[in-house]
């Protein structure tokens, strides 16, 4: 058989038909609704009188929209926001789906509790009308975001009509420098090949640096596939795949995981597979990252200075670049590390899990945010917070004047409720710097955890190595331990 | 679904790249669990002159009573990029769009246009620097005729594009179908899959 890649092997896998000219009749295994895109396709179905094909496969979440203050219930900040959460509710609960509703143990933004309940798996279709949905990829499924017209389709057919993406294949070779994480190996990629780089592609993580990360951050790896333009992002498992997924809800058990375990050995690219492109970065090049724009693709290194865009060729960069930086209050030439911020927001399926609540935690201990910086952590998950606060992670986050929140999606988008407020600056563990994302003419800068957390120290914009030099209290190995670190 | 053959209108350039789905409707507009009612918020934060209000900010392109009427709408590329939000496209199509013409777009976007009659329209960045460049030029004949048959953007003058897109998403516009019906006349095909796969895979079913 010709060697083929690993999208290729679970999309013809999953081909039900051919329908001509590239497309093909697609089965999908798994399906994720959130109330924001969700209820209406239940809606939409309900309406028209149609059954769901597999109930059974069917998930839903109420992230989006719901309060993350303690205490929370239905009523939201958002307007009409408490009609969409109990919609979402009864359409789920007369559609015989499985719902993680907000007092659930199991309750977390719908990225972080698909991992956490062992919904998705190798080798599986996922799809759900949320565009982050590429961040389930790394698990090795083909897990990609769809409108609301397309997940009704599939709620009825179990199948979608595509058209097959090309593929491409970004490998990071070598190492990490310290300090460095996924998140910035994502900036850095959409930021040398900005955010159209990836248009058409499934794209396929592979090399040194992205095997040595923990499941956790091949999770923020992927997760900003859709900003690098791309259909979806993946990596083939391994064994830190299937002890992560060992044991977990919705997972295989007894003979079945057996029979898993010897099908997934077969999901990764054969060495003489052809991808339609290539993409080679060296990890060691990779330092923290910083976003200047209102786009993921006008990223920097944190000690770089801003680009001038007098100097861009390209007329419409140029426009969009003077366009972003007027937006962002941000003038050519300058270097970000000067900016002073009003607000610090660690959350948000990029970056909410219990390994990055740990390393912004290693940074915070025993700190203080600095004066005028509003500081918010939100747990992607009920299980992140529970774990996190088992070890006492709640406490160095309040104790440094973090607010320690309820899981949900929370200020990594406004919605008409919370907000960041106006023209005011946030260094944010998010995955989009669009114009008021986090709230009306919101500032927002996209970073890694660890660099959000240095930033809300010193009350301006820092990478964790700036701390170090700065007030000395711990040394450089302080910071990060190595078993703090995403490599492992 | 509101079938699209031929259509002749008025054009109104927004010649910004990267313009992302939380522009096109901010999620704040987004009311209530609905399709309609989105229209009053579409480019809502370009649109009006704060956040809150609805009063009209004359400089924004969509308020130039010039282009009053438009039905296709110019712009940069990546159009439609972000948040996966199908209500980008009612809320276009509530306002008044048929036709978005674009250099790319954003995949999610592209696929929810489709299905829901709105037409995207891709043309290299230059075609639509002419384009915009004549409409600019000559106000008064702003008109653009846009033929899915046959795949071109024709304007009154000699300039006439054409343009490509899938046999699949061609007919679906063409006919106006409802997708789903469609795919359930393939069950045979679904059953059969669905009956080799539960022994291929018997791990991958829930029950
Ligand atoms: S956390 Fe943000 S990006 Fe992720 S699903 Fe929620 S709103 Fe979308």
């Amino acid at each position: 058989m010709a060697a083929r890649t690993l999208f290729e092997k679970i999309w013809n896998g999953h081909i039900v038909a051919e329908l001509g000219e590239g497309a093909d009749l697609l089965y999908i295994d798994r399906i994720f609704l959130h109330e924001r895109t969700g209820a209406i396709a239940l809606k939409g179905l309900t309406e028209k009188n149609r059954p769901l094909r597999h109930p059974e496969n069917i998930f839903c979440t109420i992230d989006h929209i719901v309060d993350t203050f303690p205490g929370r219930t239905d009523e939201t900040q958002v307007p009409g926001g408490k009609e969409f959460i109990q919609t979402t509710r009864k359409s789920a609960l007369s559609a015989g789906i499985t719902l993680f509703d907000i007092d659930d143990p199991g309750h977390g933004i719908v990225h972080v509790i698909s991992p956490e309940q062992g919904i998705v798996l190798p080798g599986l279709t996922l799809i759900c009308p949320d565009s982050h949905t590429c961040s389930q990829g790394a698990f090795g499924a083909l897990a990609f975001g769809v409108g609301s017209t397309e997940v009704e389709h599939a709620m009825a057919t179990s199948t979608l009509r595509l058209e097959r993406p090309r593929t491409m294949q970004v490998l990071f070779e070598g190492e990490l420098r310290k300090n460095v994480t996924a998140k910035d190996m994502i900036l850095f990629l959409i930021g040398q090949y900005t955010a159209i780089g990836g248009s058409g592609y499934a794209v396929e993580f592979c090399g040194e640096a992205v095997t040595n990360l923990n499941m956790e951050a091949r999770i923020t790896l992927c997760n900003m596939a859709v900003e690098f333009g791309a259909f979806t992002g993946m990596i083939a498992p391994d064994e830190k795949t299937y002890a992560y997924l060992e044991g977990r809800s919705y997972a295989p058990k007894g003979e079945h995981w057996h029979k898993a375990l010897k099908d997934w050995q077969g999901l990764k690219s054969d060495d003489k597979a052809i991808f339609d492109k290539r993409i080679t970065i060296a990890a060691e090049d990779i330092s923290p990252m910083i976003t200047w724009g209102t786009n993921p693709g006008q990223a920097m290194a944190i000690d770089a200075r801003v680009p001038d865009p007098v100097k861009m060729n390209d007329k419409h960069n140029r426009a969009a670049a003077e366009k972003a930086l007027n937006y962002m209050d941000i003038s050519p030439g300058t270097k970000l590390t000067n900016l002073v911020i009003s607000g610090a927001f660690i959350g948000s399926c990029t970056n909410s899990r219990l390994s990055d609540l740990r390393r912004a935690g290693r940074i915070l201990k025993g700190r203080k945010v600095a004066d005028g910086v509003r500081a918010i952590c939100v747990p992607g998950s009920q299980r992140v917070k529970q774990e996190a606060e088992a070890e006492g992670l709640d406490k160095i986050f309040k104790n440094a004047g973090f607010e320690w929140r309820e899981s949900g999606c929370s200020l990594c988008f406004y919605a008409g409720g919370e907000s960041f407020g106006f023209q005011e600056r946030v260094v944010t563990s998010t995955n989009r710097n669009f114009e008021s994302r986090q709230g009306p003419a919101t500032r927002s800068h996209l970073a890694s955890p660890e660099t959000v957390a240095a930033s809300a120290i010193l009350g301006r914009i820092a990478g964790p190595d700036d701390l170090n030099s700065l007030n000395g209290v711990m040394g450089r190995n302080d910071i990060a331990k190595p078993n703090d670190r995403e490599g492992q | 679904m509101r079938p699209f053959k031929i259509l002749k209108g008025i054009s109104l350039p927004l010649m910004r790249i990267n313009v992302d789905t939380d522009c096109i409707i901010p999620s704040r507009e987004m009311k209530r669990v609905s399709k309609t009612g989105l229209g009053e918020g579409l480019f809502a934060g370009w649109r009006y002159k704060e956040p809150i209000s609805r009063t009209p900010d004359p400089e924004f392109i969509l308020n130039n009573v010039k282009y009053a009427g438009a039905q296709i709408l110019l712009s940069g590329m990546n159009f439609g990029c972000g948040s996966s939000r199908e209500h980008a496209v009612w809320a276009m199509i509530e306002y008044g769009f048929r036709v978005i013409i674009a250099p790319s777009f954003g995949g999610i976007f592209y696929n929810n246009c489709v299905r829901n009659g709105l037409l995207p329209v891709t043309l290299p960045e230059n075609d639509i620097g002419l384009l915009v460049e004549w409409i600019i030029q000559n106000p008064r004949q702003n008109q653009l005729t846009i033929d899915l048959e046959k795949q071109i953007v024709s304007g009154p003058e000699v300039m006439a594009f054409h343009f490509n897109i899938s046999p699949q998403d061609k007919d679906m516009l063409l006919q106006g179908l409802d997708m789903i019906d469609v795919t359930l006349l393939c069950q045979d095909d679904i059953m059969a899959f669905e009956k080799k796969d539960g022994q291929d895979r018997p791990w991958a079913k829930l029950a």
